[in-house]
């Protein structure tokens, strides 16, 4: 004992190990009444790390090559395919990193919920949601790349898709997407440099990202459920929050439970049903890339359907598809204004009026409709339904500033409740 | 309840909890670690290979791949066997005693008992892995050195081995070139990757 | 409430079924890979009757041994195609060939039973309704799969029929041809039982060839949850020993 207490002293005195230690684990105080909501941001952690273990060995085997072999197969497709049946245990990493990659979005939608309803993105937290938002756009395009590296054809008419988005942009659009793909249509190209940023740009972006996430939110310290600051009430001796705990081992106990439930839940889909119904890998991704033929019905992956849906609500304008696409995009650039236009004097939603309630009532389920939507190929009733729901989507953020102010809201304890 | 017993409840909550965790981190790390052994493939290429010497010629030499690593065959004439005892005090491990070759490959032709003429090795030199060239004829120059009975000189650090892979002294070279095991299956068809059955 | 909601539509997600193919409904069939022997009567047919054409080539032959063979078994009875167990299914006809002769090469075969939604039921409805008809190049139709580029590979099993068909409105007042009836116009060398129980050993091994790992998934699978449920139970009492300072 004595030795290992020399050799912490030793590296205290060069690294602010000790120190880091308390700052963020042991003497980082946490509102003591966190509720299930909680648990998905060290989730969202977990599976982070996940992706990006699974991830490096999966490049051990993958091959982002688009040309044929012998056999007529395109080589990465063959090589999905050779991590399935050939490598040691590969089936488990690859379907590891696939039901990851979904469950990471799972995750962080029920993260970004929990900081809605208990209004985590007010003052004094306005960066920690922008750097979440960014987060969660770079978990986007993470997410947009790696799935064109199976190279099947979801993968490839997906990327085909999403690609001629810019193509959209007036004027230099088509010189954008060429510049994009590489190509002039998606190829090897394409795949080789979607390689590159999946699986080394972006998750570089992301870890500095989430690194940033969680210094701003150790500065202000966390939101809780009653949506009070427990700073304002410190114990006159010794200056802690008397509302707070010690985030270690309080939380890191309550998370191992959080963690272990959440490996059961995952595993159940991972080991007995990894297709997840055709959400989490989709049969025509079976089928190798073929430039000459489209499939018949193509979706992109459930997580990015909601907004699928806002860009197809939108009908061309001046022979253009660019005003969805600026829709799509405000949509995502929406978010990121959030701590501006809630003008609420509350935060949480235990305290917040009737009006707040059912706006977000509407909006979380114009979310879903829209998400389901997208899933499905199109009809005049379902567009209709769309276009509902996505002004819907967007009325939540424009008329924020006026429904939060003129909303009848329940005073806020003193002291978190139990 | 005393605080001593508060303390050892929790006490073996933790270390039943974190046991159980480890295990479980040690189980999730196995898959990972054998991923980057052999695949099937690499395994099932990696697997013995049969190969036809019918066109091979006295005092001539053939290569063919198994596991990825040149193997040779030599069809040594009689001059070259009886080289073989000539070079003897010239070489670290005359015997064969710390090399690496099959049982019945262990005397001086490093071969098998019927065919002592036919050498099978892995041509790949035992200092850092370079593949040695041919010096098979019985001619001495700058590399091979003066009274050469043939054999190999490795270009990398002048490695010099004799016509059955012994080493010769003076070589950085520390052991023979491996013979690896092989089977005759019939005259001219060599099953190279696995042990002989009863030859 | 708004928790209700979100539960609910997580809940239904794995129940929303996608469109399924065709109009046609499907004859429904449950693949059972643990089925030893039948895995190893439908490679036989899958051998004997696909590999001319089509590949399965992300399958090594050696892999069979899953199926409770040796490989000298897998060498004599099942290896139609290569020289060494090692290597995969490729198929007896050349690509080019093929692309010459109908205009696309056969697909490869290995994923195909995932390839397809509901893929078992889907391929043991297809190989199951193929029909005579002269208006077609090879003389053969599918009601799954209309205008199908292959011929009936199994005609001589399943003999020659011709498909009846009956005109009828749908709901927006539309003539339709709906299927009637098959009717047999050549006998084959099965009964129809004997056939259909040829086609679920066939179908049964595509299944398993689309991921040879299920078996070992499945069972992984319950050690692991099995082990969490443990870690579980444990973590919660941890958490609740500590916890109990909190009030």
């Amino acid at each position: 004992m004595g030795m290992l207490k020399q050799l912490l002293g030793w590296v205290d005195d060069r690294f602010p190990l000790t120190a880091t230690w308390k700052q963020h684990l042991s003497e980082y105080y946490a509102p003591k009444n966190f509720n299930f909501w909680y648990f998905f941001g060290s989730l969202a952690l977990l599976v982070l790390v996940l992706q990006l273990v699974t991830g490096i060995f999966l490049t051990m085997h993958y091959k982002p090559d688009a040309s044929l072999n012998a056999a007529g197969v395109p080589v990465a497709f063959a090589s999905v395919e050779y991590i399935m049946r050939d490598v040691n245990w590969g089936w488990l990493i690859r379907y590891l990193h696939a039901t990851g990659a979904s469950m990471f979005f799972v995750v962080v939608y029920l993260h970004m919920f929990r900081g809605l309803i208990y209004g985590s993105y007010q003052k004094p937290r306005e960066l920690i949601w922008i750097f979440g938002c960014f987060i969660y756009v770079a978990l986007m395009a993470e997410a947009f790349m790696g799935y064109l590296l199976p190279w099947g054809q979801m993968s490839f008419w997906g990327a085909q898709v999403i690609v001629n988005l810019f193509t959209a942009i007036p004027f230099v659009g088509e010189e954008i997407g060429i510049w994009i793909r590489g190509d002039y249509v998606i190829s090897d190209a394409t795949l080789s440099r979607f390689f590159a940023f999946h699986v080394a740009a972006v998750p570089l972006v992301l870890l500095g990202l989430v690194v940033m996430h969680l210094v701003a939110l150790h500065e202000v310290g966390s939101n809780n459920p009653d949506g009070i600051e427990i700073k304002k009430k410190k114990d006159p001796e010794t200056h802690i929050p008397l509302d707070g705990i010690p985030f270690h081992p309080y939380y890191t106990v309550k998370d191992i439970v959080g963690v272990s439930v959440f490996l059961i839940v995952f595993s159940v889909i991972m080991f007995f049903t990894p297709e997840m119904g055709g959400y989490f890998l989709e049969a025509n991704n079976f089928v190798p890339a073929d430039p000459f033929k489209t499939p018949e019905h193509i979706a992109p992956l459930w997580y990015f359907t909601a907004f699928y849906s806002i860009l197809r609500a939108v009908p061309p304008m001046f022979d253009s598809q660019f005003p969805g696409v600026i829709a799509m995009g405000m949509a995502i650039v929406v978010l990121f204004l959030l701590p501006w236009l809630d003008k609420s004097p509350v935060k949480s939603i235990r305290y917040r009026g009737p009006i707040y309630k059912w706006a977000l009532t509407l909006f979380i389920a114009s979310f879903l409709i829209l998400s389901y939507l997208g899933t499905l190929s199109t009809t005049t009733e379902r567009t209709l339904v769309a276009q509902v729901c996505s002004v819907i989507y967007f009325l939540f953020f424009i008329l924020m500033p006026w429904y939060t102010r003129m909303d009848k809201t329940k005073p806020e304890p003193e002291r978190v409740t139990a | 309840m005393s605080n001593n017993e508060v303390n050892r409840t929790r006490r073996n909550l933790i270390l039943a909890t974190s046991a159980l965790g480890g295990a479980g981190m040690a189980a999730a790390a196995w898959p990972f670690i054998a991923s980057m052994s052999p695949s099937d493939k690499a395994k099932g290429l990696g697997a013995p290979v049969e190969v036809d010497i019918s066109t091979l010629e006295p005092g001539a030499k053939v290569v063919f791949k198994w596991r990825g690593q040149p193997v040779w065959v030599v069809y040594r004439t009689k001059e070259m066997l009886d080289g073989l005892a000539k070079v003897k005090d010239k070489l670290i491990d005359p015997d064969s005693n710390s090399s690496k070759q099959p049982g019945y490959a262990k005397n001086v032709f490093r071969a098998t008992k019927k065919r002592p003429e036919i050498l099978v090795l892995v041509g790949l030199c035992t200092h850092l892995g370079c593949s040695p060239s041919d010096k098979l004829k019985a001619l001495s120059d700058a590399e091979t050195g003066p009274d050469w009975q043939g054999g190999f000189y490795c270009p990398c650090h002048g490695s010099r081995f004799d016509l059955a892979g012994r080493v010769y002294k003076t070589s950085p070279a520390p052991i023979n070139l491996p013979v690896p095991p092989y089977t005759f299956l019939s005259e001219t068809r060599i099953l190279i990757g696995e042990e002989s059955k009863g030859a | 409430m708004i928790k209700k909601l979100i539960f609910a539509a997580l809940l239904s997600l794995p129940a929303v079924a996608f469109a399924s193919s065709g109009g046609l409904k499907l004859d429904e069939f449950k693949p059972n890979v643990e089925d030893k022997l039948s895995l190893q009567r439908g490679a036989r047919v899958f051998v004997n009757y696909c590999v001319n054409c089509h590949s399965a080539s992300y399958m090594r032959y050696s892999r069979l041994q899953d199926l409770g063979l040796t490989e000298k078994q897998i060498v004599d009875n099942l290896m139609v195609t290569g020289e060494k167990p090692v290597e995969t299914m490729t198929a007896a006809l050349r690509r080019t060939d093929a692309e010459a002769w109908f205009g696309v090469a056969p697909p490869d075969l290995t994923v195909i039973a995932r390839a397809k939604e509901q893929g078992p039921s889907w391929l043991y409805t297809y190989l199951r309704t193929f029909y005579r008809d002269p208006s077609r190049p090879t003389g053969w139709n599918n009601l799954v799969f209309s205008n199908v580029g292959m011929p009936h590979a199994l005609w001589e099993q399943q003999g020659e029929r011709v498909a009846h068909f009956r005109t009828a409105k749908d709901h927006d007042g539309n003539t339709k041809q709906i299927f009637d009836q098959f009717e047999t116009t050549r006998p084959g060398k099965m009964t129809t039982a004997e056939y259909d129980s040829m086609v679920k050993d066939l179908v049964n091994y595509l299944v398993y060839m689309g991921e040879p790992a299920q078996t070992q998934r499945k069972i992984t699978g319950i050690f692991v949850i099995f082990f969490l449920v443990g870690l579980t139970v444990l973590a919660y009492f941890l958490k609740k020993e500590f916890w109990k300072d909190i009030h």
